[in-house]
């Protein structure tokens, strides 16, 4: 009687191809699943950003008293989506211009040319971009330099003797308020 | 003391016999370099990677006391400033260092696209600078933002402003880059995670790579005109020049590297004691809307060219340029891999330096004193020179006051005081007559705003009464010519 031969080591060259290569092909499936499965949450959570991107709500701007007829006021809201640790940033600025008792104009204060903070000047009725030389006149409409367009515009409402405008987004050439 | 130097011997050899690094550090320290190459010129890339190191340093030390949050990280740097002990030093450290690894890299560049280093066999290594190029002007970038105030929130609105023009996708860039809706906590807070994190992470790795290609391919050659790089031949040649005219690069090479780099960290310490910390300026509150954003001096030039631009060409320069700029910079090697090295027989490439330079300096040298912002203050604080009033009717008079009260001299400098967005007017009359002079005040130019709804009749005549008043007493005021007098309204 034969004495019966040893098993033969795992990776033995002489066992058929599909046989060596099986575990090698187990560990690279469970890793690409491992992958997909975890790229899901890091994903999701990386563009996140995307799904707020476009949020606005309304916001309390003030009693219509503090607007007088036919001047243009710097104020300011908070923005609908702050955190605790915004701090400071979690403030907006805007102009609001009353052109008559029923009829505002809420501006951004970003020139829409790149998007520094314009100065209302009541005495000649214009708003001048300190950083490009950005002019535009007291209606928002664009009145000199590079502004591609007139001023952003927030959408304003009165309710019960206050105005309230619909902001919560930086407004840009790609995201007008 | 024999005893105490044999006993740190033996714990370096058993530790290397573990690690076993000392063989490769020891091949790294003798390996040969062309004579040629233990040059002053080759200093440029180790002082840079020098400084990278200090700024991990300086940086990893700041990020103790820093707190990354909008309502915090103003007030973090005042106390880095102020109260804890060398904070200001540091921040001084860390901001010159900044501009020191920024304008060495430059200058690292600009030498080895000079000496043709970027030519086969070492495209990888070109390649890769390019990347470390850009990934030392995002730390640059993000750092400013580190700096939490009035210009660096500011400045991320203008950031979100470029990206709000790309065509589509424009306002998911913009959500991207500011974290959400507008420029607030989550902003900041990515920005801290790419400064500290990803940015850092990755230059360490491109620089650790960039040095281990120029060990193993072996440094650029000392360029000699008429000596062409050949695909064939280049290697064989490479090899023997390092076995006829080679040194070894510790102590002949690296002796000037150590120098230098240890004269780069003494100007920076020397900057920082002498000029302290950069900023912060103003706190980064949106209410304070009085303030003129600027960037650092290395984005300057970039301030300058949106300025200056057509309006309709400024789309393209934002969008297109960097993106045309990297193409050809990563491609160079392969648009230009062979030939010559010499920057003597390459005259274009000299050129195309010339013209970079000389327009990074004239367009950084115009962002330091921007003539075409308007200069907010002047109407209201700026006085006239009395020989600009006297004589002067009370109706001329009234009109030198509207010039003032309705912001001309923003944009108008009269006396050599005021903007310079528009001509200074002191011998506008010269140029334009009446009708001319209210034509422009009332219908504006594409450079200047129509004034026609916000002046009264009477304002516009005392105001250009005054305006003809302006010219110089041995040149008579601009007038219509007979010819033309006869046939106007």
């Amino acid at each position: 009687m034969a004495s019966p031969s040893p098993a033969p080591p795992r990776d033995d060259p002489r066992l058929p191809e599909p046989r060596r290569g099986f575990l090698l092909r187990v560990g690279l499936g469970l890793s690409a699943l491992a992958a997909a499965l975890g790229s899901v949450p890091v994903l999701g959570f990386l563009l996140s950003p995307l799904r707020t991107a476009g949020e606005r709500k309304w916001v309390r701007l003030g009693p219509l008293s503090d607007f007088p007829v036919g001047e243009t006021r710097l104020t300011t809201f908070q923005n609908p989506s702050h955190q605790t640790w915004d701090g400071p940033t979690a403030m907006v600025p805007c102009y609001v211009r009353r052109v008559a008792s029923d009829r505002f104009q809420v501006f951004a204060v970003n020139c829409t040319h790149l998007g520094c903070p314009v100065r209302w000047f009541p005495e000649s009725g214009l708003f001048m971009c300190p950083c490009h030389g950005g002019v535009y006149y007291d209606n928002g409409s664009r009145a000199s330099g590079p502004p591609p367009r007139g001023l952003f515009e927030y959408q304003w409402q009165v309710r019960r003797g206050e105005l309230w405008v619909r902001g919560g987004v930086l407004p840009t050439l790609a995201t007008p308020a | 003391m024999a005893r105490w130097l044999s006993r740190v011997g033996k714990i370096g050899t058993w530790l290397d016999a573990r690690l076993q690094v000392g063989g490769t550090i020891r091949d790294t320290m003798a390996h040969p370099v062309p004579r040629d190459t233990a040059s002053w010129f080759y200093v440029f890339g180790s002082a840079t990677f020098v400084i990278m190191v200090l700024q991990f340093v300086t940086g990893i030390l700041l990020a103790m006391v820093y707190v990354p949050t909008p309502g915090e990280a103003w007030q973090s740097l005042q106390a880095l400033n102020g109260q804890i002990a060398f904070g200001w030093f540091l921040r001084a450290v860390h901001g010159w260092g900044s501009n020191f690894m920024v304008a060495l890299l430059l200058i690292h560049m600009t030498q080895v696209f000079l000496f043709g280093a970027f030519k086969y066999p070492r495209e990888l290594t070109w390649m890769i600078g390019v990347g470390l190029l850009l990934l030392t002007l995002g730390m640059a970038f993000t750092g400013q933002i580190m700096r939490f105030d009035a210009d660096a929130y500011w400045g991320l609105g203008i950031g979100a402003s470029m990206m709000g023009r790309v065509p589509f996708v424009g306002s998911w860039l913009v959500g991207l880059l500011l974290g959400g809706p507008i420029v607030a906590g989550q902003t900041l807070s990515r920005f801290f995670t790419f400064h500290v994190f990803v940015v850092p992470g990755l230059l360490i790795g491109a620089a650790l790579v960039h040095v281990l290609l120029v060990v193993k391919v072996g440094i650029n050659d000392w360029p000699m005109p008429g000596r062409l790089v050949n695909r064939k031949t280049y290697l064989a040649r490479y090899k023997r020049l390092l076995h006829e005219d080679g040194v070894q690069f510790v102590p002949d090479a690296f002796q000037r590297d150590l120098v230098f780099s240890a004269l780069i960290i003494l100007a920076v310490l020397v900057c920082a004691a002498v000029f302290g910390p950069f900023g912060p300026s103003g706190r980064p509150d949106p209410r304070m809307i009085d303030i003129a954003p600027k960037p650092d001096v290395f984005f300057l030039w970039l301030y300058a060219a949106l300025a200056l631009l057509p309006a309709e060409l400024e789309t393209a320069l934002i969008l297109i340029v960097p993106v045309v700029a990297i193409a050809v910079l990563l491609l160079l090697p392969f648009i230009s891999g062979t030939g010559e090295k010499s920057w003597k027989r390459r005259p274009f490439a000299v050129l195309v330096v010339v013209l970079l330079a000389s327009g990074f300096i004239a367009l950084t040298w115009l962002g330091l004193q921007p003539p075409w912002s308007p200069s907010m203050t002047a109407w209201s604080g700026t006085p006239l020179p009395p020989r600009l009033l006297k004589e002067r009717t009370p109706l001329e008079l009234q009109g030198a006051l509207v010039f003032q009260n309705k912001q001309c001299r923003n944009c108008h400098a009269l006396g050599g005081t005021g903007g310079d967005r528009g001509p200074p007017l002191d011998n506008v009359a010269v140029h334009l007559t009446r009708d001319q002079l209210i034509r422009q005040v009332l219908q504006g130019s594409g450079e200047m705003p129509a004034y026609g709804d916000h002046l009264h009749p009477a304002e516009v005549a005392a105001l250009v009464s005054y305006l003809e008043t302006l010219h110089p007493p041995y040149q008579p005021a601009a007038r219509v010519s007979a010819a033309s007098s006869g046939s106007s309204p």
